[in-house]
């Protein structure tokens, strides 16, 4: 069975089991290998993506759930919010294992798209479905702060 | 600057390609072999690249290569590496890299606790600091000795700036790269004289760290992405309960779904092995196993607990006997006791364990992020039946471990390369996946305890007697390190509590080891991650029951511990400890420790709202780590090892209800998230110390702290871990 979709930015065909999550279909069969698999139950937020600029958790979303619609993944990441995203991840340091951070980089995105210039509540309603094992919270929410000023500038 | 160990091991095309020297760095990298052959046909191509000691590598395009013998598991050791070797060496920042040695004990031992190659009690950096500024300054030493010869100058006439020899009165400048082919032919310096440290500029600065680029664009390396050609992918089945084994098992149904490609029975369990993961997850759900329970550990954690509890009345081995406390504790004016019980953790680290294993006839290939280099490398040769010289390790990053990829079973390791051979040996590569389910039921968990103390006052208040029993299992037991345990005492049960750094004239600290069919494992902090919260929140029982302020209480007894007493006081000052009383409902509370050397202090403000849940607003923290080589990192490993901590004494707990774990996933294994992260400060400790570690002593104060601040805010004591819900309990 195949199932056809835009994939960061390309029309894609995929051949597997339509039930197979989209996490799985990304790394194993597209080798995008930047998504992660962290809990495969919603429950982490290391395999988040885009679908259609929103931020969702590939590991319970079928391969058929997105036929025809839009997947973006750390890979294909182009908005100024991205870019912006990146360069604070970089300039404050971060990363420390680095294994949440793809997810972590798609939910900041997903939510400085949306919001040009996040509270501290807004980070933590969109951010806390993300885990980070290191505990890298303090930066990421710096990072998305410098970001939001960063697009402003 | 390219991601270290991205182009050392497996090159994405994205790295591959931005690799200038792509194809060479390739070929050398893969089933790199440090042996005096390989290090002779380093020699060969020309010009270079100079190789003068098994830590660096200069190649003729002026890239710095940076051998790293630890593990890069989120604690910063590939920058630290490189920063230590880059000072010494004068190299320029931006063309350092890392990458990950080849298993050897010999060459990478951690001469903190070898003959062993790996990663564990904060050591890399104070194991490695002289052996690194050595292997960096000699390299040096060589290359300005080649552009001497090159120039025919006298080599006190040369001076190096960020991987540049110059020569002023001639005006003649060579880049490091340039000098490899003379450098190449000159022997090795028996001494080298290391930097002042007042020169140093890269370490004490803030050196960007070589893996942050790669973990931001999603290229870093992850065993998880391990694809090798005809790579298979396996789900292991194993027993419900600990100790159990395999009866019988029916491969039907799971050989019928599509994908799979061989069930085979190994010593842990039965594997489902794939042509991908959602197959082998299919495989593995459809499998039917009937599992023979009779040497299986079935009781109940809690039943466990009233044990333990039974048996610290019971008298138990001394790990430390000063004075007489019994007696003191007899003629002490008042006297305080307090128990405090300790879970099973899980240590999920955010990658689920996973192996990739090429297995032949001859020889095995592992792919992992390895914490224990060498002893995975003997186990690994033991279940395939090899010898451990056909067994290379290529040691990739790890999604965090927190001590869980360290175990001298190598559990992970032990299984993949089991099912290889179970598989045929045949030289499929097939990479284990474990999920989060497997993660949190699969056992070497931290220790479940239970510590007693009683402590006596005086007439004037101060604190005559100390009595404190610990009741658990032993870490040690068992394992390689079995030799650490003295006179019944594991070293690791009983750290930071036979080592209480207070004044008081009359302790007793005991040790009851238990037995149970849990295994268990060191976990970030090891015996700190339960000894200093009892002696931290019971210190502070003590402060109150002498009417004295907790900060005041502890630095009046720490005169003889000025370190220590100096972290107390710089915490307590940046916290504004006595800056008056917080508002209702909110509390401030101190903790200080000792780990692997490192002294910590941390100031807990925390609200407590109607509903008596628990918000941690701020910790300042400050830290004496000796000299800080980078000071960025260590702030970061603070920051991590609060949360990690604060999420442990929270929610953390792995409870077993006849024999089963009642945890799967982090739904009801729950950790520290975004929303619960609080404000952190970080002040260190200026130091010429040598340097200590910095991975795990954060973690240690930060459950006292908070416990100590909620009984500020609440007049409730802390007790049982993780936090009771107040009110509730
Ligand atoms: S792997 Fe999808 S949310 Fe955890
Ligand atoms: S950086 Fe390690 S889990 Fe987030």
């Amino acid at each position: 069975m195949s199932t056809t979709f835009t994939l960061n930015g390309q029309s894609t065909t995929l051949d597997a089991d339509p039930t197979m999550p989209l996490l799985w279909a990304l790394r194993e069969v597209a080798g995008l290998h930047g998504t992660k698999f962290g809990c495969g139950m919603a429950l982490c937020g290391a395999c988040t993506v885009h679908l259609d600029g929103q931020a969702i958790r590939s590991c319970v979303m079928p391969l058929s759930a997105v036929a025809g619609r839009k997947i973006t993944t750390i890979e294909g990441l182009q908005s100024k919010q991205a870019k912006a995203v990146q360069a604070a991840w970089v300039a404050l340091q971060v990363p420390q294992c680095g294994y949440c951070q793809s997810g972590q980089v798609m939910s900041a995105t997903a939510l400085l798209e949306k919001n040009a210039a996040p509270t501290d509540a807004d980070i933590d309603a969109a951010m806390s479905g993300n885990i980070c094992r290191c505990a890298t919270y303090t930066r990421i929410r710096a990072a998305i702060h410098s970001a939001a000023q960063s697009i402003k500038a | 600057m390219k991601s270290p160990s991205a182009h050392s091991q497996l090159p994405t095309r994205r790295d591959f390609l931005k690799s200038a020297a792509g194809a060479s760095a390739l070929a050398l990298s893969i089933g790199f072999e440090w042996t005096a052959s390989t290090r002779r046909a380093f020699g060969a191509p020309s010009p270079g690249p100079f190789v003068p000691n098994a830590f660096v590598r200069i190649g003729a395009d002026d890239s710095i290569t940076v051998i790293a013998k630890h593990l890069e598991m989120g604690q910063g050791a590939y920058t630290g590496l490189a920063t230590i070797l880059a000072e010494e060496l004068d190299a320029d920042w931006s063309r350092v890299s890392v990458e990950s040695a080849p298993a050897d004990a010999k060459l990478y031992n951690n001469l903190a606790f070898g003959p062993v190659q790996g990663t564990g009690g904060s050591s890399a950096m104070a194991n490695s600091y002289a052996q690194l500024r050595d292997a960096g300054a000699k390299a040096r030493a060589i290359l300005v000795s080649a552009a001497a010869k090159e120039w025919h100058v006298p080599v006190n006439e040369l001076t190096v700036n960020k991987g540049v020899v110059s020569h002023a009165p001639s005006k003649r400048r060579a880049s490091y790269g340039s000098l490899v082919k003379t450098a190449i032919t000159l022997p090795v310096p028996d001494t080298v004289t290391l930097k002042d440290p007042k020169n140093f500029t890269l370490i004490g600065g803030r050196p960007a760290r070589v893996d942050v680029p790669s973990k931001t664009d999603g290229t870093a390396q992850f065993t998880l992405d391990v694809v090798l050609p005809g790579m298979l992918v396996a789900l292991l089945k194993r027993p419900p309960l600990f100790g159990a084994t395999v009866k019988s098992f029916d491969p039907g149904p799971a050989s019928a779904v599509a994908g799979v490609v061989k069930v085979v029975q190994v010593p842990r369990g039965i594997a489902v092995v794939a042509r991908n993961f959602w197959a082998a997850k299919l495989g593995r759900d459809a499998l039917q196993v009937e599992w023979d329970d009779s040497h299986a550990e079935k009781r109940s954690s809690a039943a466990m607990m009233d044990e333990y509890r039974r048996l610290a009345d019971q008298p138990a081995p001394s790990a430390r006997k000063e004075g007489d406390a019994r007696k003191a504790m007899g003629e002490a004016s008042r006297t305080v006791s307090a128990s405090y019980e300790f879970p099973y953790l899980a240590h999920a680290p955010m990658e689920p364990l996973d192996a990739v294993v090429k297995l032949d006839a001859a020889s095995c290939e592992i792919w992992t992020g390895d914490q224990f280099q060498t002893i995975d490398q003997a186990n690994a040769a033991q279940a395939a039946g090899l010898d451990p010289k056909q067994v290379s390790i290529h040691t990739l990053y790890a999604g965090g471990s927190f001590g869980r990829r360290a175990n001298s079973m190598s559990d992970y390791i032990v299984e993949a390369v089991s099912i290889a051979k179970a598989y045929g040996a045949d030289g499929t590569p097939i990479k284990l996946q474990w999920t989060r389910e497997d993660d949190i039921h699969g056992g070497l968990y931290r220790p479940m305890y239970f510590h007693k103390l009683e402590a006596g006052l005086n007439a004037q208040n101060q604190l005559t007697a100390w009595r404190h029993v610990i009741v658990g299992q032993s870490i040690m037991a068992g394992t390689p390190f079995a030799a650490s345990i003295k006179e019944g005492i594991d070293p690791t049960s009983v750290e930071g509590a036979a080592t209480i750094p207070y004044a008081i004239p009359n302790i007793a600290v005991e040790l009851s080891t238990t037995k149970a069919g849990v295994p268990v494992l060191w976990w970030r902090v090891v015996g700190s991650s339960h000894t200093i919260f009892a002696v931290e929140a019971f210190i502070d029982e003590a402060a109150h029951a002498a009417g004295v302020d907790g900060f005041a209480f502890r630095r009046s007894l720490l005169e003889h511990q000025p370190r220590m007493k100096a972290v107390l006081e710089l915490a307590a000052e940046k916290a504004g400890w006595n800056s008056g009383p917080m508002p209702a409902g909110k509390g401030r509370g101190i903790a200080v420790a000792e780990a692997f050397k490192s002294l910590v202090a941390q100031v807990a403000e925390v609200s407590v709202d109607k509903e008596g849940n628990i918000k941690v607003d701020r910790v300042v923290c400050a830290v004496d780590c000796g000299t800080p080589i980078n000071p960025d990192i260590i702030t970061a490993q603070m920051e991590g090892g609060i949360g990690f901590g604060l999420g442990a004494v929270l929610h953390g707990a792995v409870t077993l209800k006849d024999g089963r774990v009642e945890q799967d996933n982090f739904n009801n294994y729950r950790v520290l998230r975004m929303n619960e992260m609080p404000k952190v400060e970080v002040y260190i400790m200026p130091s010429n110390e040598a340097p200590t570690g910095v991975g795990e002593p954060g973690v240690a104060p930060i459950g006292p702290a908070v416990a100590n601040a909620v009984f500020a805010a609440t007049g409730k004591r802390m007790h049982v871990l993780p936090f009771p819900k107040l009110g509730v309990a």
